[in-house]
């Protein structure tokens, strides 16, 4: 049952279900851990510690009417918000979770998952501009902004890693990292992509599509039920995509830190890579709770002034230094 | 494999038509975001992944929203429809078409009369790199050159 190989049945299901579990329960696994930080209870009245909370929302999302507003542009009304929970699950399948545990092997994984990050954008955009309403097309106009500005970061960042392991495939990658973490060497490469990793899910504090205070919810203004429960659920499974990825680019993937191996190797790698996104997870919880939404144009100059060159010496030092040793 | 590819290929062919036909500019742009994801599964199926990753990444993921962006600055409603309708008239685009069936029986001839099979040798991202930085560097040093001048341009503009 445990010979487990990259695109079996078994592995798929595993896969889906895994990711698609993950992402749902975050929702109250947020919900509670924002309200510990903020030393209150959160979500705790129904089932066990509020565990069923989610399907609570689940049955509220399904049965509210769902309202297509008469003066949107219908289809592609229908269509945006379908686009973002599709495509990040599409990333979720070249993520290799463990030795022989993953949906598919590409050899330009790497690029997949930027081809991916990329068209889901055009669920913001579509979704705000289809709207035809003021504050759903400021939301989207932002997100387009924030997201083309950030992926050039992001895509510069982790070339220096592409350097270093010689390869596109996420699983070469894992295996480039026997040695040593890329978090060492690549220590401002995973800054930048950290950084550029939250603004392209667009994550608190890079929320500024959806900024509640000043453009009521942005792009999903006029969003009802199901439709905007696809808008958060792939903002969530992006969420658990990009503390995946992590991981694997930066932390060893499955591979277990100090020689702490144990028993099976399949079920060993699944240990590490299952505690290190969930580290990377409530990591990205606690910068939600701890920071601020900057301005619009301190999110642009930020970005374009630290961030871009950041990333290009990063590149460039990284160049410099394989060269060099290669003589 | 030639089965997606004809398939493929077939989508590429339709949406591109309905890019043409539509009067609604942001459903052509959904139609030709489509049109570019088919010819990425062409280029995957002719064995250049690569090739298909820079595809989806550069135009589909990039270039469009672009113009996408910009379509959210123009504010364009009914008027420019209408517009779009009238300019979509018959004795506008036969000229066009009848050209354009020419070049068709052309590249349907060539087809015919070559016996030219769909090629299944993978082109690796690092064979790419070996030859733009080789034989091609010229080209690639001019076409930085050029995107340098339009970032700069930009700027300027921007500035005022």
């Amino acid at each position: 049952m445990f010979s487990f190989e990259v695109g079996s049945l078994l592995n798929i299901a595993f896969v889906l279900g895994a990711g698609l579990v993950v992402s749902i329960m975050m929702i109250w696994v947020e919900r509670r851990f924002l309200g510990f930080f903020s030393d209150r209870l959160g979500p705790n009245r129904v089932g066990p510690f509020g565990l069923f909370q989610v399907i609570a929302d689940a049955v509220k999302m399904l049965t509210k009417e769902d309202w297509i507003p008469p003066f949107s542009d219908k289809f592609t009304f229908v269509v945006a918000p379908m686009i973002l929970p599709i495509v990040m699950l599409l990333s979720l399948a070249v993520i290799p979770f463990g030795p022989g545990v993953g949906v598919m092997d590409l050899n330009i994984g790497l690029l997949w998952i930027f081809a991916m990050a990329g068209l889901a954008s055009y669920s913001t955009m579509l979704g705000g501009l289809a709207s035809n309403n003021k504050f759903a097309l400021l939301g989207s106009l932002r997100g387009a902004g924030q997201m083309i500005s950030y992926e050039v970061f992001m895509g510069i960042s982790i070339l220096g890693i592409v350097i270093l392991s010689d390869s596109f495939s996420l699983r070469e990658i894992v295996e480039a990292q026997r040695d040593g973490w890329f978090v060492i060497p690549q220590f401002f490469g995973f800054i930048v992509f950290m950084v550029a990793g939250m603004a392209e899910s667009h994550r608190w504090p890079f929320d500024l599509p959806e900024g509640e205070a000043e453009i009521i919810s942005g792009y999903n203004t006029e969003y009802s039920g199901m439709k905007f429960g696809l808008f958060m659920i792939g903002e969530y499974i992006g969420m658990v995509v990009m503390s995946a990825l992590i991981p694997v680019l930066f932390f060893g993937g499955w591979l277990a830190p100090f020689g702490l191996e144990f028993g099976n190797e399949i079920f060993s790698g699944l240990f590490w890579m299952g505690a290190k996104t969930t580290f990377f997870l409530l990591f990205f919880v606690l910068v939600r709770a701890a920071l601020v939404r900057p301005r619009y144009d301190q999110l642009m100059s930020y970005g374009w002034l630290v961030m871009l060159p950041l990333s290009l010496v990063n590149l460039l030092i990284t160049g410099a230094v394989v060269l060099y040793q290669a003589g | 494999m030639s089965i997606l590819f004809y398939a493929s290929a077939l989508v590429a062919v339709l949406s591109t038509i309905m890019v043409i036909t539509r009067v609604n500019v942001v459903h052509a742009l959904l139609y030709f975001i489509v049109s570019l994801l088919a010819v990425a599964v062409i280029f995957y199926t002719l064995g250049a992944p690569m090739a298909a990753a820079l595809e989806v990444i550069v135009y589909a993921g990039a270039i469009m929203v672009m113009f996408l962006f910009v379509m959210m600055m123009l504010n364009l409603g009914q008027r420019t429809i209408d517009q779009e309708r009238v300019w979509l008239s018959p004795n506008i685009w036969i000229g066009p078409s009848i050209l354009a069936a020419i070049l068709l029986v052309e590249l349907l001839l060539g087809l015919i009369t070559t016996d030219a099979t769909i090629a299944h040798t993978m082109v690796e991202a690092k064979e790419i790199g070996i030859a733009l930085f080789g034989p091609y560097v010229l080209a690639v040093e001019l076409a930085s050159m050029l995107l340098l001048a339009g970032l700069v341009g930009a700027f300027h503009l921007a500035r005022k």
